[in-house]
């Protein structure tokens, strides 16, 4: 196991470094020159100078490269030209949105996806089973973007019961969690249709297993074998999959803050992009990567803890 | 009765494909005439409704199809053919090229579209080749990895040996014994990557990242109709409308056609569990 571990951690080590280098070559090196792209064509030769300082130009992108990814090491990403403001500080704002508002939809597609999987499941080829698949296609079909609009339109605009969006802060905790309850459905529904397909799919396999004829023939009651046999053996491919499901929620969310006027870190890259705020998106883009590849790291010690041929190879 | 899914994906899909091949040649009006009737609800001259400026919705809807279409087909194409060439080269390579190459991947996986498409349109500027780029590259983790696990499997085969025996060179075999008998799962995966690529386009159109004003787009018509959804509610439902039911017909023919074809991906399940990582190689999988 531990040999796994460690050849694993090696493994995340060298992408993280990769996708630093990545993002750092496609900003900082591909423009030519990083100062020109952020001044924009109409700046002043003293605007232009100044961010040629800021962005500290004077040195071979090597060198620059090294430096960033120490400040980095040291949760020092620079400063926000847009802002003005240390990129850091914006990361955790950011972050204090989109990691919340990505679990919220996770419970809440767990919640939905789960029981009804397995209800399908029990009860295959029946009209409950049915309803299940064919809402589930449809669910996964669902643009989260679209279904956000919708939604706001609908209980936002029309009926007026949820907020349209903007975010209070997490001072007001009941007011900040009535802000993320619609992006967070919107979010939820297409990744709850996909887990309940796949719910219904491992408890299905399970219950065609010989042991659970096994359970049924010694006299155990029906409920007991579904809960105990069935249930604890469908839902490993359905936990170690949450970890990519987040990751999942926490791409779609860059787009769905937008919907909401979240600040998330989706809606500060979007104002970054436009305002070619090089530093801020140079934060993002390495925070959300890094993230991502601790979940598919967190995912792969998942897998191989509960499946010892992965360990093995 | 088992195909019935993937004849209502194909009858799905032509619904909109139709509609938006139909608006090359012809819309009922023209897509940028502002009309005097703003906002009017669907009626006989304007079966969808108007927009804001009084256009009309059909024909927005007809024309705004083929941005979305057209970028995700390229890009579908280009990362698929990008990620069998480089997944094929390692799997038939051996050891240390399907190291690299899935490093690689892993590299590229932990960028998602939305991401690598913010990234370069801070680089580039908003526009579709941002779009498309991003896109084509975050399909090749997909195609590399279901390639190299079948190419892997298939160098083992007698059939490769006895034409090597003959004198067959690595492209010929590559070409004549390798690619043909491992294009089922890729052909899946294609079905499925283009529902992924059809979403995510609209998504950075919406985000305003993609086709530019005034060339309409699925997704951009979307986000000019939240701003006046407490006006009519019309012009934020028929866009998505065709845009799900594209994606339903997409994700309907790719199961089916995985059902079809099912022995050949049973086949490869050695070789994913070969990989270390029977989670994520074997099975079609979008963003």
């Amino acid at each position: 196991m531990s040999r796994y571990v460690l050849s694993r951690t090696a493994a995340m080590g060298a992408t993280l470094l990769s996708v630093a280098l990545l993002v750092f070559i496609l900003l900082s090196v591909v423009p030519g020159d990083p100062a020109r792209l952020a001044a924009g064509p109409e700046a002043s030769p003293e605007t232009y100078r100044l961010i040629r300082d800021k962005l500290d130009l004077d040195h071979p992108w090597p060198v620059r490269f090294v430096r960033w990814l120490g400040g980095l090491m040291r949760g020092d990403a620079g400063e926000s030209l847009n802002y003005r403001r240390p990129v850091v500080e914006l990361l955790w704002t950011g972050l204090s949105v989109t990691l919340p508002l990505a679990m919220l939809s996770l419970f809440m597609a767990l919640l939905l996806a789960v029981p009804l999987g397995i209800l399908a499941a029990s009860r295959a080829g029946g009209p409950l089973d049915l309803a299940t698949v064919g809402a589930a296609q449809l669910g996964m079909a669902l643009p989260e973007f679209w279904l956000g609009i919708l939604l706001a339109g609908l209980f936002a605009v029309r009926w007026t019961v949820l907020p349209v969006g903007g975010f209070p802060g997490w001072d007001q905790p009941g007011d900040a969690l009535l802000h993320l309850l619609l992006p967070a459905t919107a979010l939820a529904l297409p990744r709850a249709a996909y887990l309940a397909r796949m719910v219904r799919g491992a408890v299905a396999d399970v219950l065609a297993e010989d042991y659970m004829r096994t359970a049924h023939a010694k006299g155990m009651p029906g409920t007991r074998v579904l809960l105990l046999h069935a249930l604890r053996n469908a839902l490993v491919p359905v936990i170690t999959s949450a970890g990519l499901t987040l990751a999942r929620l926490l791409a779609g969310a860059l787009v769905v803050e937008n919907v909401f006027f979240l600040p998330g870190l989706g809606r500060f890259a979007l104002i970054g992009v436009h305002a070619r705020d090089l530093p801020l998106i140079g934060g993002i883009a390495v925070t959300t990567a890094a993230l991502m590849v601790f979940l598919s790291f967190a995912v792969d010690l998942a897998y191989g803890s509960l499946d010892p041929r992965i360990r093995r190879t | 009765m088992r195909r019935l899914g993937l004849y209502l994906g194909l009858v799905l899909i032509l619904l909109p494909l139709g509609f938006v091949l139909a608006g090359v040649a012809w819309t009922p009006h023209p897509p940028t005439l502002m009309g005097p009737q703003r906002l009017a609800a669907p009626g006989m001259d304007h079966p969808m409704g108007t927009d804001w400026f009084g256009r009309d919705l059909l024909s927005r809807v007809m024309v705004g199809g083929r941005a979305t279409l057209a970028v995700a087909a390229t890009a579908v194409a280009t990362g698929g053919l990008l990620g069998t060439a480089v997944g094929t080269w390692a799997g038939v390579r051996g050891a240390v090229a399907g190291e690299f190459v899935m490093r690689g991947v892993d590299v590229l996986l932990a960028f998602p579209t939305v991401l690598a498409a913010l990234v370069l349109a801070t680089v580039w500027g908003p526009g579709i080749l941002g779009v498309a780029v991003a896109l084509a590259v975050a399909n090749i983790p997909f195609f590399a990895r279901l390639a190299r696990a079948g190419a892997m499997t298939l160098h083992e085969r007698h059939y490769v040996a006895a034409a090597r025996a003959v004198g067959a060179g690595d492209l010929h075999i590559v070409l004549r014994h390798i690619l043909p008998n491992m294009a089922s799962p890729l052909v899946v995966q294609a079905t499925v990557s283009m529902a992924g690529a059809v979403l995510a386009e609209a998504s950075l159109s919406y985000l305003g990242l993609g086709v530019q004003p005034p060339q309409p787009s699925w997704g951009r018509m979307l986000q000019e109709a939240q701003a006046y959804f407490y006006l009519s509610p019309w012009p934020a439902l028929f866009p998505g409308l065709a845009l799900a039911t594209l994606v339903l017909g997409l994700n309907l023919v790719g199961d089916g056609l995985r059902d079809l074809l099912d022995p050949t991906l049973r086949r490869l399940t050695s070789a994913r569990l070969a990989t270390g990582r029977a989670h994520r190689s074997g099975r079609p999988q979008s963003r």
